[in-house]
């Protein structure tokens, strides 16, 4: 069985980054788009990972810097789904186009 | 020894006088202003009193000449080195003579107006305005400093537009005050280029550095001056003729004499004060100030001063001779008066016999101050008791006003010139002065003194004596009387000045060069200004002694000259027509047009395009965060794709 190489990983990790963009910005759910920028952290903690691991293994940087962003993003996301209660109490919505009251 | 502090309080005292009446006057001394003024003011006068006696006899003679004394001097605001406004007090035989006169006619009129001014609604005001002009007057001739004397110019000329325009509900009066502002306004715009001319080549703004540098011959600032020039006149000529622009203006010379008769709007003891005894000879006290450089290096600035004096007074007399109004009269006269001051400073040479000229000049200034103002007084008493100006509805008044007609009798036997008067000793010195100078000037000069007499006394005979007191004014006294003391004491003193004034040996003070000038009496020189007078006098009497038809029908006969000097010689519509007709359609319209098109419409073109052009660009700002997202993707991308490809 063929061992997968740094190339699958970043492909991968690329693939989950612009599926993650393109949910973020076509999505109007704000509970989708956090899930799709859950997805962006993700490829990133991929390709920390794979970094670390085929570039210098003897090293764990990039392990550490995965453990924090997995830390921070949950933070995010208890943050995140605070301001979606807050504002589906104020508008009887999660529709990001309804929030649209700061413009010109 | 002199005292600064003394010398200081003079000005001071009457400013502080304006502060607290203007500030409290109305609340807290409503009736007691007035006394208040008069007590802040008698002790200015004795200190006033006092300094001139300490200077003229005990310090200011060294080596039997007067000098400039600056007892005191505090640099104010220094704009290079030597060049600074200092605040300073100069003291010489002029300053000195005219802190006296000023803060005693002053004196005269706060008491007059005690009873003059009673039961006005704007007592307290009336007094605290009374006391800035004191102030201003006091300060702007002991400045030692050129321009220390142009900002008392500014505040005289303020003090002076509240005053005519005290009664400011009257319509006649606010156009009064406004046209007094803006003609001296505009000769003071003269006087400021003057004064920057002056202090460019110079140097200073100093007085005594200022003479003495453009006066001593072989000075590098001298040469400088006299050799650079514009139209073939040095640029020292072109700035003190700028100068003497200035003092024309205040001192209501031709041409710009339009706003002194109109000035009469003011309360009549103000007229008194200012417009014949203090403020108009401002004019004259600056050309006697820069006489030297007027007389050493400037002579033809002081030609123009002699020809402006002279026509002035000429032409102010023949226009007196017709007025019916007996302020206008007065104010006419004033003009004239100070037409005569000036050309007896115009006809004058530096230093010697040949200054005589400004020894006759400072004298007529000295005994002018105390008959013109006795006359104006005299004026503001029978208006009290007629309450009207017109001469036609006076007459008769000797019985019904005799202590207003004894004065007033002195007065214009003073200004007349009539021996022994104070008016005849300082005039035949002029005319003296100007015999040895310039003949034309001479014979202006005792033409314009014979019609003196005559408009004089046609104001005397027609007031005091033409038709019987009408009835109701007879019944009028009964209740209503002369005016109380406070009115006639001012009178009194006045005409004792106006009768004594002229015995003071005055070239004993005053000289050009601070020497003693000894003025010799030529009897056969004062035959002629005497005879000119009397001949006045009698045509007077002849023709207004008893009312009678011969002044109309001489008007009659040269009724087109007569209406020109009725009109005063149009002067005011030649003004109107120069201001609505030229400068405002030639010059003010294309100006407020290229104000209005061009100027603002740069700054409209600027808002507009910003307006324009942020609608435009406003819809990016959607509120919608996917689409700000986007943008941040977009432009991070393009930022990516240039550093890739650019790094390298």
């Amino acid at each position: 069985m063929m061992q997968p190489g740094l190339y699958h990983i970043l492909f991968i990790s690329t693939a989950l980054f612009f599926i993650g963009v393109f949910g973020f910005l076509t999505r109007k759910n704000l509970i989708t788009i956090l899930m799709s920028v859950e997805l962006i952290l993700n490829s990133v903690n991929l390709n920390f990972i794979a970094f670390n691991k085929y570039l210098w293994p003897e090293k764990l940087d990039g392990l550490f810097f995965t453990i924090f962003i997995i830390a921070i993003a949950a933070a995010e996301a208890a943050v995140a789904i605070a301001i979606i209660i807050n504002l589906y109490r104020s508008h009887h919505s999660i529709d990001v186009d309804n929030a649209e009251e700061l413009k010109y | 020894m002199l005292n600064a502090t003394y010398i200081a309080l003079i000005p001071l005292l009457p400013l502080a006088g304006f502060l607290l009446l203007g500030l409290f006057g109305r609340k807290y001394f409503k009736n007691s202003s007035g006394i208040i003024a008069t007590i802040i003011l008698l002790v200015a006068t004795v200190l006033a009193i006092y300094t001139a006696y300490t200077y003229f006899f005990e310090v200011g003679k060294v080596h039997g000449v007067y000098q400039k004394l600056i007892p005191l001097k505090y640099t104010w605001l220094e704009f290079s080195k030597g060049v600074s406004i200092d605040m300073g007090i100069l003291l010489d035989p002029i300053t000195c003579m005219m802190l006296v006169v000023i803060t005693f006619v002053s004196l005269m009129v706060h008491i007059y107006s005690l009873a003059y001014m009673k039961g006005e609604e704007r007592f307290a005001t009336y007094y605290s305005f009374l006391g800035l002009f004191t102030f201003s007057m006091l300060a702007l001739v002991i400045s030692s400093n050129i321009f220390q004397i142009y900002i008392f110019w500014e505040l005289v000329g303020v003090s002076s537009f509240l005053l005519i325009g005290f009664y400011y509900d009257k319509p006649s009066a606010v156009a009064a005050c406004k046209k007094a502002f803006i003609v001296t306004r505009f000769a003071d715009l003269g006087f400021l280029i003057g004064i920057l001319m002056l202090s460019f080549y110079s140097g200073t703004l100093d007085f005594n550095t200022l003479i003495e540098r453009l006066t001593s011959p072989g000075s590098t600032e001298l040469s400088t001056a006299l050799s650079s020039s514009f139209l073939g006149i040095s640029a020292l000529t072109w700035a003190m003729i700028l100068v003497f622009i200035g003092a024309a203006g205040k001192s209501a010379m031709f041409p710009l004499q339009i706003w002194l008769p109109d000035a009469m709007e003011g309360p009549t003891p103000v007229s008194a004060l200012i417009h014949a005894a203090t403020m108009v000879v401002a004019g004259v006290f600056l050309v006697a100030r820069l006489f030297p450089i007027f007389a050493l290096s400037a002579p033809e600035a002081l030609q123009l001063v002699a020809y402006v004096g002279a026509i002035s007074a000429f032409l102010a007399a023949i226009i007196a001779c017709t007025q019916t109004d007996i302020k206008r009269v007065l104010a006419f006269s004033t003009i004239s008066q100070i037409g005569y001051m000036m050309f007896a400073l115009g006809v004058s040479k530096y230093g010697g016999e040949n200054g005589l000229g400004y020894t006759a000049s400072m004298f007529h200034l000295f005994t002018h101050a105390m008959f013109k103002a006795l006359l104006f007084l005299g004026a503001g008493s029978i208006i009290h008791f007629i309450h009207s100006n017109e001469m036609k509805d006076m007459g008769g008044l000797r019985k019904l006003l005799p202590i207003t007609h004894i004065t007033f009798l002195v007065a214009c036997l003073a200004i007349s010139g009539i021996p022994p008067f104070a008016g005849f000793f300082s005039k035949e010195e002029i005319l003296l002065a100007a015999w040895q100078q310039n003949t034309i000037i001479y014979w202006i000069g005792l033409l314009t003194s014979g019609l003196t007499a005559f408009y004089m006394f046609r104001l005397y005979f027609g007031i005091f004596w033409s038709k019987a007191p009408s009835l109701s004014d007879s019944a009028h006294r009964k209740h209503h009387g002369e005016g109380g003391f406070a009115m006639m004491l001012p009178l009194v003193l006045l005409a004792i000045g106006a009768a004594a004034a002229g015995f003071i040996p005055f070239g004993n003070f005053v000289s050009s060069d601070g020497k003693v000038l000894e003025s010799e009496f030529h009897l056969q020189l004062s035959i002629a200004p005497v005879t000119f007078g009397l001949i006045g006098i009698f045509i007077a009497m002849w023709l207004y002694k008893k009312q009678n038809d011969k002044p109309d029908k001489i008007a009659a006969s040269i009724n087109g000259l007569y209406k020109l000097a009725w009109n005063k010689f149009y002067f005011d519509e030649l003004y109107i027509f120069l201001t609505k007709k030229i400068i405002f359609n030639l010059i003010a319209k294309p100006a407020a047009w290229f104000d209005k098109n061009v100027v603002d419409g740069l700054i409209n073109a600027t808002g507009n395009t910003t307006q324009f052009i942020s609608k435009k660009i406003k819809g990016v700002q959607s509120g919608k965060v996917q689409q700000y997202a986007a943008y941040f993707l977009v432009a991070a991308i393009a930022i990516a794709v240039l550093f890739i490809y650019w790094w390298k």
